[in-house]
């Protein structure tokens, strides 16, 4: 079981051969036969629930249908017709808030089906057997459309934008494609190079340019890709972390949870990382979870994760609360960071006991001290304003109306840079998608005026 | 403890589960192995007259449902392919071993009266019980003008039969072919010709599958194929018919059922034996897992007759028999309304797209503020069919449920928009 984790008994740190299986498939994919059996298991509903608790849509009981009777091919061009990244969403989805939880057998004596395993066995048959793209683009409509972003959003709209005929540059800040898919995702969630094996894919329906090292405010200007462009995509992301707000948040040994889940990902031999001894991960979402659990898997001897509520809010899912858990995370509700202290490095972080009072979070008085040699700040990100001022914003994101337009004429925007509901990868590729069909027929409407 | 002691052609067996003349008893040993499981009785692999036969690589295909369940397999083996002497050898042996099992010798023969009664005569001296005429084998065997060939001749069968009740002094089955048009005629031509039992059905003709890479039927001997015999679960309803068809006529009155075809379960004899069987003969169910099957049949069907209070076979044998009608004297005013239990519904919507697309559009259902859905049955519009109760995956969710409409039973023949109505 993947999700055992193995260390080391006397505080030495675990062999590479350790590391290598703390951070091998969380979930291993299916064998043909499991597949079968899970597949069969499924009811084929009509106007099933898991379909309206997909955020793309897909269609799940076809595509599982396609799988029961042979048809892999055709079971992921069901998959990647609604979700181009559905390989990335089925292992980075939380499913079990979304398609699983809506699954029909959870009201009887059954498991739900384990659509998003399916979900891979379908895609990674598809992307492993290689063969012609299964989709065709249309005419060339003779159109050009800028992307800001290489992200899921970004590719998510790059694909379907060159599928409608446009030619599409995409533009990254970073020597590599596939934003959080590469750079944000748990190592575990995404192994190998499934991210750049994935991207390959995305791209090859052909259409699309990738531009890597343009940042937005440096090497790119939004003016200029206006003028340049028929239409612009902003696909950035969230490219700022929260500050904690509390003194000695300078301290050597305080740094962003993303940047550890970052490093982690793109390190060629995890064993060679330091990771301290005793580790505070503070917030309540997924990626504190992801910094908390990667940090015990990567031989940490004591994770705290500490939240400033309690687990009902918690963002992050029950599924990966029990996750933390069950790797020995220690897990401290309603402790709020007051001060982090040290000599020249962090050594410790002090808490105050929350509660809620009259739905207000207020502090109790009671502090208490955590012994620290790295802590991770996972509480939230921002957008990064550099070049959007002209952009009218919502909530601190990039505001768009319902078809994904920004107030600048021809400005689109997508994924974590709007609220658009939910901060997921499958939230982002169906913002890609809806906003190249937005641009589609703003283009073509134009052409015809 | 009910006695599940059954008696047919005279022949008593300790219980009604035999197996059916095949594979699993074409030797001592396995014959043997069956007797240890419990079986109480064997219809011996076929035997004809020396040279045997030979028989071809592959023999057996398969009709699967998902997830690798076996519905039905069809095969393609002949007849016993061993020496007569060592058969009939092997049955005085097992017969003195096994004192209280029953052995039937199944045997076939060309269209020739001399070479029926000298095998039937060979059997019988070995010390079997009875002889089983097999006159239903569809492949192989009736291009040779055995098997099948006989069993769609009424004619023959009966004068097969005859042959073989005037050779020997011990009861006469005769196996019938399903692949005719009536079970019937050639039944009552074995009445006809003097037969204690008949015993039904025998293989169904069938190809189970065709290899899309090689092109050819399954099984597949060196790249061709050929029809085979098929059995298994999915020939059991077209059994049960056949039996009924028999076991309710006046023109077979007397005439004994050795039932066979999908006797998968005690529950699948038990029916067999409420349309009349006196016997019953299992086969693919042992094949699929051994003949350790039959503690069940024998364990089920024992806690089935003390749960209703039947004491013995006979109790209940033949009880369906009498609800076996025609359509026409069907009552036409019964009608039956499907209700959606509400709080077992999963909601999964399977009942609505049967029944919109394909019957009477007589289930909506609406969307719930709480994201949920709710199925309801539109009364006005359900004929009662039971479809949306057959696609629904929760057990006893929906059920069918009588309406009090009434009205006096009325059938066809008397049904007012009966053209052809019979006026009192």
């Amino acid at each position: 079981m993947a999700e055992q984790l193995h260390e080391a008994g006397n505080a030495m740190r675990p062999s590479t051969t350790q590391i290598a299986d703390n951070f091998a498939d969380l979930h291993p994919p299916l064998g043909a036969a499991k597949a079968d059996v899970e597949a069969n298991r499924c009811l084929y509903c009509y106007d099933a629930p898991c379909v309206r608790a997909c955020p793309t849509g897909i269609d799940i009981p076809r595509f599982i249908h396609q799988i029961r009777t042979g048809n892999l091919d055709g079971s992921a061009r069901t998959i990647l017709s609604a979700n181009i990244l559905g390989g990335t969403c089925a292992r980075a989805c939380p499913t079990e808030v979304l398609c699983e939880q809506a699954c029909v057998l959870n009201a009887g004596e059954a498991a739900p089906i384990m659509i998003g395993a399916l979900q891979r066995h379908a895609v990674d048959h598809r992307l492993a057997t290689g063969g012609a793209h299964p989709f065709t683009r249309a005419a060339d409509s003779g159109k050009r459309v800028a992307v800001v972003g290489a992200g899921p959003a970004g590719l998510a709209f790059a694909h379907r934008a060159a599928l409608l005929g446009h030619a599409v540059v995409v533009f990254d800040a970073k020597p590599k494609p596939g934003g959080l898919n590469e750079y944000g995702l748990a190592a575990y969630k995404m192994t190998d190079d499934f991210a750049q094996r994935e991207v390959a894919f995305v791209l090859g329906i052909g259409g699309i340019t990738v531009r890597h090292g343009h940042a937005l405010g440096a090497q790119l200007q939004l003016a200029q890709l206006r003028a340049d462009f028929d239409a612009v995509f902003l696909a950035v992301g969230l490219g700022a972390s929260n500050a904690l707000g509390v003194p000695g948040e300078d301290l050597p040994g305080v740094r962003n949870a993303i940047d550890f889940i970052e490093q982690l990902r793109q390190a060629p031999d995890k064993s060679q990382l330091h990771i301290g001894n005793d580790v505070v991960v503070i917030g309540g979402g997924n990626t504190a979870i992801d910094a908390a659990v990667q940090a015990r898997r990567l031989g940490a001897r004591r994770v705290t994760l500490a939240y400033r509520r309690g687990d009902a809010q918690m963002g992050a899912t029950a599924w990966e609360q029990g996750l933390a858990r069950r790797n020995g995370v220690i897990v401290e509700l309603w402790a709020m960071p007051k001060a982090i202290a040290g000599a020249n490095h962090v050594e410790s972080v002090s808490f105050e006991r929350t509660a809620l009072r009259d739905g207000k979070l207020v502090g109790s008085g009671e502090t208490f001290g955590v012994v620290a040699d790295t802590v991770l700040k996972a509480v939230g990100q921002h957008l990064l304003a550099d070049d959007l001022a002209a952009l009218e914003r919502a909530h601190g994101k990039i505001a768009v109306d319902a078809q994904l337009r920004t107030s600048l004429d021809g400005v689109y925007a997508g994924g974590d840079c709007i609220a658009s509901g939910l901060d997921l990868t499958v939230q982002a590729v169906e913002d890609g998608k809806r906003a190249a069909i937005s641009v589609d027929a703003w283009l073509r409407g134009k052409a015809q005026e | 403890m009910a006695d599940l002691s059954c008696t047919i052609a005279g022949i008593r067996s300790i219980n009604p589960f035999w197996l059916a003349s095949a594979p699993p008893t074409d030797k001592q040993i396995n014959v043997e192995r069956a007797f240890a499981a419990g079986w109480g009785g064997v219809v011996w692999k076929t035997l004809g007259n020396d040279p045997p036969v030979v028989n071809v690589t592959s023999r057996y295909g398969v009709h699967r449902s998902s997830l690798r369940g076996v519905l039905g397999i069809n095969n393609i083996e002949l007849i016993s392919d061993r020496a007569l002497d060592v058969n009939l050898r092997e049955i005085e042996a097992v017969r003195k071993r096994w004192p209280d099992r029953i052995i039937i010798g199944s045997m076939m023969a060309p269209i020739d009266e001399q070479a029926w009664k000298e095998l039937a005569i060979r059997i019988a001296n070995a010390g079997v019980h009875g002889i089983e005429l097999n006159l239903g084998c569809p492949h192989g065997m009736c291009e040779r003008g055995m098997g099948s060939a006989i069993g769609q001749v009424p004619e023959f069968v009966e004068r097969t039969t005859r042959w073989v009740r005037e050779a020997v002094n011990i009861p006469v089955f005769t196996k019938l072919t399903p692949n005719i048009t009536d079970i019937l005629v050639p039944a009552e031509a074995a009445k006809a010709g003097g037969a204690h039992a008949v015993s039904l059905i025998n293989t169904v003709n069938s190809i189970t599958s065709v290899d899309l890479d090689s092109m050819a039927p399954t099984p597949t001997v060196d790249g061709k194929g050929t029809h085979g015999g098929y059995c298994g679960a999915a020939v059991k309803p077209i059994a049960l018919n056949m039996v009924a068809r028999i076991s309710g006529q006046p023109s077979t009155q007397g005439l004994e059922i050795s039932a066979i075809g999908g006797i998968m379960n005690w529950r699948d004899a038990a029916e067999f034996i409420a349309l009349g069987a006196s016997g019953l003969q299992v086969c693919t169910a042992a094949m699929l897992y051994g003949f350790r099957i039959v503690d069940d049949m024998i364990d089920g069907l024992s806690a089935f007759m003390d749960a209703k209070g039947y004491r013995s076979i006979a109790d209940f044998r033949g009880m369906a028999v009498r609800n076996v009608v025609d359509w026409n004297a069907l009552n036409m005013n019964f009608d039956l309304k499907a209700k959606i239990d509400p709080d077992t519904c999963i909601a999964c919507g399977r009942c609505h797209i049967a029944c919109e697309d394909t019957s009477h559009q007589a289930i909506a259902f609406d969307h719930l503020p709480d994201g949920g859905r709710r199925f309801t049955v539109i009364d006005d519009e359900c004929v009662g069919c039971n479809l949306c109760q057959i696609v629904c995956p929760v057990p006893e969710c929906i059920s069918m449920n009588p309406v009090a409409n009434g009205l006096p039973p009325v059938t066809w023949p008397e049904h007012p928009d009966n053209p052809l109505r019979v006026v009192a």
